[in-house]
């Protein structure tokens, strides 16, 4: 499973400091680093605010993550100028919304803006498309010591449907 | 309105300062401890508004045997509060938010700010989960503020209200490269490179 696989590369990069804004992509792998007493999940407000505690984690000689949807990263775009003008090493891992299969039509919009609007800030773009790519995409973007993105595929964490959640 | 004056609290603030980590807000606050004396363990932004709290928060995760001080403006704070309700939940006992309150944008005109208006910083912090929330408005005060910030568990907020006036600008480096790497050369001597 691609959250346990991807859990297991931000201990091997020595990640201490998890910021999140939840998304049910994301649910598997919070609860996984939440679990994980050498790390410290962080639960966020809004996506700008992860910018700021992975500056400061770094700045203080420690690795971060940073989790959330695609709509979160429209809440990025002008702290982003700080980590590309400081060049500061940033990872994040995208959980995609407004894609095929989408229910909802106001995920689409941004949806469809993510990968452009982090590239124009300067953020390395990676997309996994199959759920065997996500965790290879991480380590090597630890690797690699650049500000990037990991946008996980809808086709990947499945399409929320709120029929299923009625019947849960 | 306040007698305090900026300059006169930062530098107050950080008087033997030792190894007291700082993070300072853009504009002002960022001018106000460059005048206190530019450090390697000052890290003054010159952008990203709203997320001076939340940097102090993650250097005060990444360093729980060192104080962390983040020094901002109103209207720094409150484009950001919601960092206030992200360090009420993790409620790191190194770190202290001091909000040097002029209740004016003043780089960009010294327009009123919500603080002006009857916004409570203090207050919000405080129903945030900061125990320790003050509002400043004295020298004696200052005083006991900054031992707080040395001495006493945290977290800390504390909204000072100082005069609104408009300084020569003291800038520091504005290199966000050389900010960075001077800034973990100085922390992290000791564990630099191999650890990191």
């Amino acid at each position: 499973m691609w959250p346990e696989e991807t859990h297991r590369e931000l201990i091997v990069a020595g990640v201490r400091v998890v910021g999140y804004v939840p998304d049910a992509g994301h649910k598997r792998l919070i609860e996984l680093c939440q679990a994980d007493k050498k790390m410290r999940a962080v639960v966020l407000t809004t996506e700008e605010e992860g910018i700021g505690l992975a500056v400061g984690a770094w700045l203080g000689g420690q690795k971060s993550v940073l989790l959330m949807q695609s709509s979160g990263v429209g809440n990025l775009i002008n702290v982003l100028g700080m980590v590309q003008v400081c060049r500061f090493p940033l990872v994040m891992i995208v959980t995609m919304r407004g894609e095929q299969g989408e229910f909802n039509p106001w995920q689409v919009p941004m949806g469809r803006a993510t990968s452009q609007v982090l590239e124009t800030m300067g953020i390395k773009v990676r997309r996994a498309s199959d759920a065997k790519e996500v965790a290879p995409l991480v380590a090597e973007a630890f690797a690699r010591q650049e500000a990037a993105a990991v946008l996980v595929s809808q086709s990947v964490i499945g399409i929320k449907s709120f029929q299923e959640q009625r019947t849960q | 309105m306040s007698a305090l004056r900026r300059r006169e609290v930062v530098q107050q603030l950080l008087r033997e300062r030792k190894d007291l980590l700082v993070v300072a807000g853009l504009g002002s606050t960022a001018w106000d401890i460059t005048a206190a004396g530019d450090s390697p363990l000052s890290f003054p932004t010159w952008g990203a508004m709203g997320q001076a709290a939340m940097m102090g928060l993650g250097l005060a995760l990444a360093q729980p045997r060192r104080r962390v001080l983040v020094i901002t403006g109103d209207g720094e704070m409150l484009m950001g509060l919601g960092a206030l309700a992200t360090i009420g939940v993790q409620r790191p006992a190194n770190l202290t938010i001091v909000v040097i309150d002029n209740e004016r944008y003043g780089e960009t005109g010294m327009q009123s700010t919500h603080t002006a208006h009857g916004i409570d910083l203090a207050a919000v912090a405080r129903a945030c989960g900061f125990k320790d929330s003050r509002v400043v408005v004295t020298q004696a005060a200052v005083t006991r503020l900054r031992t707080a910030i040395h001495a006493k568990k945290g977290p800390h907020f504390a909204q000072v209200k100082v005069k609104a006036e408009k300084l020569p600008l003291v800038l520091p480096p504005h290199d966000g490269v050389l900010l960075k790497e001077r800034f973990r050369a100085a922390l992290l001597a000791d564990v630099l490179p191999e650890k990191l």
